[in-house]
């Protein structure tokens, strides 16, 4: 840890905990149905999610049915969407030529905003499961292939030559030079696919055709006027992107730890 | 052990910019030999070195190594680039670093991890195994490198400037290494440098280059009392005698 790093950590709490008290008490006064204070949306979440019995992890049924499956879909769009796009993105990284030929047509598809495509996967999958795993894979595939790309194009050049002087096959080549070297540039892609997905993922679970999933759960909640239990599904996504996010960080410290350590002393 | 003949590179031919780095280099360099190759800076010593080492394709001229003409990189050569820090890979460990060339050389992985340790050990490294490269000083670094190089059993191997990023004193002890395993294995090496008194200090035989575009302007036969010690081979007449004839050679065509 950096130094000065609990300090830094202390601060953070603090500041977490006036802005929550102040919320605390400025929604007390205002008495807003539409704005509950943050105790209210606490204990609706504990009410609702975590008031289980401890053999399911005090998970209750509702937080089997609305959290759960929200993190399938989540988990199995990212790794449809990352694995594409680490494989597309080596391929494309080891051709400069086929990297420069679909240079505009990748930055084209990745700037389309993915809401705005829903209505083509509605037309090419129907409403449901197939539809929301195509749609999360396809708006993340973009961060990470381009990231991918870019790094394996940036191979220091002195690790091909060392490569070839010691004549390492292609295999080899690819998986011991190029993709340890695309390492740092792919994380970085990944990262921005973690809390990408966290999006499309509520995204499509408000579409309708879905009965389940913390978005389900959002517009039920909205459709009843039940604005505790709105506010606790918001509150949960904020949880679950913040937790996802601490998660892949601590992964990426352990693999790119050399990359970190070199990188610090220059 | 390695031939070559009448070689010649230019780069960018054809363009206005096109620049002639070697041309008609004509060498020999017997099995065993040690062979330094000094320059004036920028005089196509490295890509001399990358032709040999199969990197790049000479536009004129062959290189040969054991008899055959080299297209790509030959099988027992090997190569210590100067930038240690950038061929050495960061993401390995010393130990795997070394290992890795082996892979080709049909050894299982305890033969591999085996002769990892022994070139470490011959390098004086062998506590660092398990570090990383980034955990290392530039002169451990380049020890690494030529661990690799040794591990890897070359018949020929090749150092570009090998120690042209440490200090004086490291410079020093990396040259005496190279001294030391030289006895201990049997090979050829062609070492690049632009250091006069390394060039003496260390080689068997003195190659002396031209500036760009390169050819050979001297060929001298280095014949020191050994074993070579930095005070006492310093500082013998025939050692100082030689390092003034390299100079003027150097210098005599690094300034027209």
């Amino acid at each position: 840890m950096r130094r000065g790093g609990l300090r830094t950590a202390a601060f953070r709490v603090a500041v977490l905990l006036v802005l929550v008290v102040a919320w605390e008490a400025a929604t007390r006064a205002a008495g807003s149905a539409f704005f509950p204070p943050p105790s209210t949306i606490v204990e609706r979440m504990h009410a609702m999610w975590f008031s289980g019995s401890p053999a399911t992890l005090f998970l209750t049924d509702a937080a089997v049915g609305d959290i759960l499956p929200s993190l399938g879909r989540m988990a199995l769009g990212f790794a449809g969407g990352a694995l594409a796009g680490v494989v597309l993105g080596l391929a494309l990284g080891l051709s400069s030529r086929v990297y420069d030929y679909l240079d505009g047509v990748l930055q084209f598809l990745r700037a389309i905003p993915p809401p705005a495509l829903v209505t083509v996967f509605l037309v090419l999958f129907g409403f449901g499961l197939r539809m929301q795993l195509a749609f999360i894979m396809f708006s993340i595939v973009w961060p990470v292939l381009l990231n991918t790309a870019d790094g394996a194009r940036s191979v220091e050049p002195l690790h091909l030559q060392t490569g070839q002087v010691f004549r390492l096959s292609r295999t080899e080549r690819l998986l011991r030079v190029v993709l340890p070297s695309a390492l740092p540039k792919m994380f970085a892609g990944l990262r921005l696919a973690l809390s990408l997905s966290l999006i499309v993922m509520v995204f499509s679970e408000l579409l309708p055709g879905t009965t389940n999933g913390i978005g389900f759960q959002l517009t039920t909640a909205y459709v009843t006027f039940d604005l505790p239990a709105m506010w606790a599904g918001i509150v949960l996504l904020g949880v679950l992107g913040y937790l996802l996010n601490e998660v892949f960080l601590v992964v990426e410290r352990r693999v790119l730890a050399w990359h970190h350590a070199a990188q610090r002393l220059t | 052990m390695l031939e070559i003949d009448n070689l010649s590179h230019v780069y960018g031919g054809g363009t206005p910019n096109a620049h002639h780095a070697i041309e008609g280099l004509n060498l020999s360099v017997a099995e065993g030999e040690l062979l330094c190759i000094v320059g004036p800076s920028g005089c196509g010593k490295s890509t001399l070195l990358r032709s040999i080492a199969g990197l790049i394709t000479p536009t004129g001229g062959q290189v040969k190594v054991e008899g055959n003409v080299v297209k790509q990189t030959p099988d027992n050569l090997a190569v210590v680039f100067q930038d240690y820090s950038r061929s050495l890979f960061p993401w390995m460990s010393v130990a795997d670093n070394v290992a890795l060339p082996l892979r080709r050389r049909n050894m299982d992985k305890k033969q591999r991890e085996d002769a990892a340790r022994e070139a470490l050990e011959s390098v004086g490294l062998e506590g660092a195994a398990r570090k990383y490269p980034f955990q290392l000083s530039g002169g451990m670094q380049q020890r690494v490198a030529i661990a690799r190089a040794l591990a890897y059993r070359p018949s020929l191997m090749l150092m570009d400037e090998p120690f042209g990023s440490v200090d004086a004193q490291t410079r020093e002890d990396l040259e005496d290494l190279v001294l030391k395993v030289r006895g201990h294995h049997q090979m050829t090496i062609v070492l690049i440098t632009h250091d006069i008194d390394e060039s003496v200090y260390v080689g068997d035989r003195v190659v002396v280059l031209s500036k760009a575009p390169a050819h050979v302007v001297g060929d001298l036969k280095v014949d020191l009392p050994g074993p070579r010690d930095q005070i006492t081979t310093r500082e013998h007449p025939d050692f100082v005698h030689l390092r003034a004839e390299v100079g003027r050679l150097v210098r005599g065509h690094a300034t027209v």
